[in-house]
């Protein structure tokens, strides 16, 4: 009786296994934040790529086989990140790796990727240091070092700035690679900075910080945050702060309309490669698609996951498929770098990024960020 | 810039405070370090969201649920996994660790029904205004936490020292055996001081959520790591204690970030902690345990 129950599970487990898929269908793997931090970003990126992904799938696929995306969720933290990296690699064997969210865990799980010589393709790590990792990290998305200059320079310009306060997270890679960048093009714009504060993840309460930035009369305040970006905007606004913000990739999703309602969350400066209201003709179709199927409008991180999936998908396009795993990748990476799309964030190349020591290795994004602010719960284009 | 970092510290403190006092309840009565007790603050909040959100009752009524639904998991906890530990007398961290695995369970549960994503109170159930006198701003929700936590102290306090619900809570804080000995209901004390612990938990979830305008699984966890020290700090089980040691944490967080600087703010906040109980070990209002023949 005992081993009649124990076939009985053996075979109930074994039916199991056979979800459906189909031997020649794509792999692709998905590690990114569905919790934790990062995950008011990570599921708007989920849509657009999946987005994408159904798309491509319903034009016939990529060379007649559909794209099948295998999730993993990196927590928002290194550890999970790295295990997620594992289980796609070497568990699932994927193509490639669609991740991750935030920089902090890109920087420990890109590596993996690396070793492993698995692309790993991220529509929205923007620290600098992430494709120094290897020649198998690539990136869509521009990189804080790219954009923030010119966000600095157009707030400059428009708001006539002389002195600035700075706030920002001194615990996670991607704020303070921000801060790094920040006070590296406020010095050269001739900008002075009247105090540095700063928080960790995790803080509710940011008076202390903002009242002693008050006391030193900026014209603004540059921050660099994640999710504690709306609450900083919040309190800001009740100790009677109505300066504007300047503010770097986290604070590009629109959630921080929900998280800084109301009058909050207006003044904040921010650069994009992509803007709601850029009306190009792919942007267009893009936005009409996202807010059929999502009930809500897209935002920059959707924006970037959605034409990341295509600019694979062109990679693909270009290589044939031997079956064998490693074959596969190593092409993959060698068709990467010469894709060129142009999506919903407009024209997109790569181009080489070179690490500190001036060594070429991974690929960046090639576009120029536009600047916008926010008003009454949009972002609204700088003109 | 001194007037508004006092408030500012005042607030923070309370905030800090409004936590300690149900933790400390448990820390002093149970003797047990309940690491639950963050997932609990974190579920009142969510009852609270729920109740206003989706039954569209007023904030007085969030209230009453989260302490109600707080209080009933709290008291669950310690009747479904503290009790029979206790009864095979377990060591006290066993208890702890116990604790830890309740606090993930509620955590990850939370989780799955609401979404990660931050949530947060509807608009206007609390004036949003911002009271500006004299050049300081505070926000009514301060003004409420400052005012609920210094009236919850006042109440416990004289629950604790002049009823005699009271004088057996502080009997079986010092030695459960002999309370038994001397006929009183051990285990439902035990019972009854869980329920009023995670129901304070809980009210506090609510306002520290209102406060922070920030609801998310794992916001339990920071204000664990607070609620710890400041416990430690004030003394375990004592009421004032919890406030004052609140207090204590929020004006040394707030004044190391104006005077000397915001990364240096937990160094010597804790540094601080760890001074005072150099001199005094059984923290400010804590007695210290004696030996017994």
């Amino acid at each position: 009786m005992k081993r009649f129950s124990q076939l009985l599970i053996a075979a109930a487990f074994s039916t199991a296994a056979f979800a459906p898929v189909h031997a020649a269908d794509i792999k692709i793997g998905v590690g990114q934040a569905l919790t934790g931090g990062g995950a008011l970003y990570g599921k708007a990126i989920v849509n657009g790529f999946e987005m994408a992904v159904d798309e491509i799938n319903q034009a016939g696929g990529l060379h007649g086989n559909a794209i099948k995306l295998v999730m993993e969720d990196t927590k928002s933290e290194k550890g999970a990140a790295i295990n997620a990296y594992k289980r796609l690699i070497f568990g699932d064997k994927v193509l490639a790796i669609f991740g991750t969210t935030v920089s902090n865990t890109a920087q420990a799980a890109d590596p993996t990727a690396q070793a492993a010589k698995t692309v790993a393709l991220s529509s929205s790590n923007t620290a600098y240091d992430i494709t120094s990792i290897g020649d198998y990290i690539f990136r869509n998305a521009v990189i804080e070092a790219d954009v923030l200059p010119v966000t600095v320079a157009v707030a400059k310009e428009k708001l006539s700035l002389k002195k600035v306060a700075i706030l920002y997270g001194n615990d996670d890679d991607f704020t303070v690679d921000e801060y790094d960048i920040f006070k590296e093009t406020l010095t050269e714009q001739g900008i002075e900075i009247t105090t540095e504060e700063t928080f960790v993840k995790g803080d509710v309460d940011f008076k202390a910080q903002l009242t002693k930035i008050k006391s030193t009369d900026p014209d603004a305040i540059v921050i660099a945050a994640l999710a504690e970006g709306g609450p900083i905007m919040v309190q800001a606004r009740q100790l009677g702060i109505d300066l504007p913000f300047i503010g770097g990739n986290g604070m590009n999703s629109d959630k921080i309309f929900t998280t800084a309602p109301g009058v909050a969350s207006n003044d904040l400066w921010v650069g994009s490669p992509w803007s709601l209201d850029n009306d190009t003709p792919e942007n267009k179709q893009f936005i009409a698609d996202y807010n059929a199927r999502y009930k809500v409008n897209p935002d920059q991180f959707a924006a970037q996951a959605y034409d990341a999936a295509h600019i694979l998908a062109q990679a693909i396009r270009g290589i044939q498929l031997s079956g064998d795993v490693a074959a596969d990748r190593a092409a993959l990476r060698d068709a990467l770098p010469n894709v060129t799309w142009t999506g919903a964030t407009g024209p997109f190349k790569f181009k080489r990024h070179l690490d500190r020591q001036g060594q070429p290795t991974g690929y960046d994004a090639d576009q120029t960020a536009i600047v916008s602010v926010t008003r009454d719960g949009r972002f609204v284009l700088v003109d | 810039m001194f007037a508004q970092q006092l408030i500012n510290a005042i607030s923070l403190g309370c905030v800090f405070a409004l936590f300690a006092l149900g933790f400390t309840l448990i820390f002093g009565v149970l003797r047990v370090v309940n690491l639950a007790h963050g997932a609990v603050f974190m579920a009142g909040a969510y009852v609270a969201l729920v109740v206003i959100v989706h039954l569209g009752m007023p904030l007085w009524a969030g209230l009453a649920a989260a302490f109600a639904a707080a209080g009933l998991l709290g008291a669950g906890v310690d009747w479904l996994i503290l009790r029979p530990l206790r009864q095979r007398e377990a060591p006290e961290l066993i208890l702890m660790i116990a604790t830890i695995g309740v606090a993930t369970i509620l955590a990850n549960g939370v989780r799955i029904l609401f979404g990660p994503d931050n949530q947060r109170f509807p608009h206007g159930l609390l004036p949003e205004d911002v009271i500006a006198v004299a050049g300081i701003r505070v926000t009514v929700i301060e003004i409420l936490i400052i005012l609920v936590s210094v009236a919850l102290m006042v109440v416990l306090m004289y629950a604790i020292q002049g009823t005699r619900y009271g004088r057996a809570l502080r009997a079986v804080a010092e030695s459960p055996r002999a309370a038994r000995l001397m006929g009183i209901h051990v285990e439902r004390m035990f019972f009854s001081t869980s329920f009023l612990a995670g129901g304070l938990g809980g009210v506090a979830g609510v306002l520290i959520g209102l406060y922070s305008n920030a609801l998310y699984p794992l916001m339990g966890e920071p204000m664990l790591l607070v609620g710890v020290a400041v416990v430690i700090l004030g003394g375990m089980g004592s009421i004032p204690g919890a406030l004052i040691g609140g207090l204590f944490l929020g004006f040394s967080q707030v004044f190391s970030v104006a005077y000397i600087g915001s990364s240096a703010r937990d160094a010597i906040a804790f540094g601080l902690l760890f001074a005072v109980l150099l001199l005094r070990p059984q923290g400010l209002f804590g007695t210290a345990a004696q030996r017994k023949a």
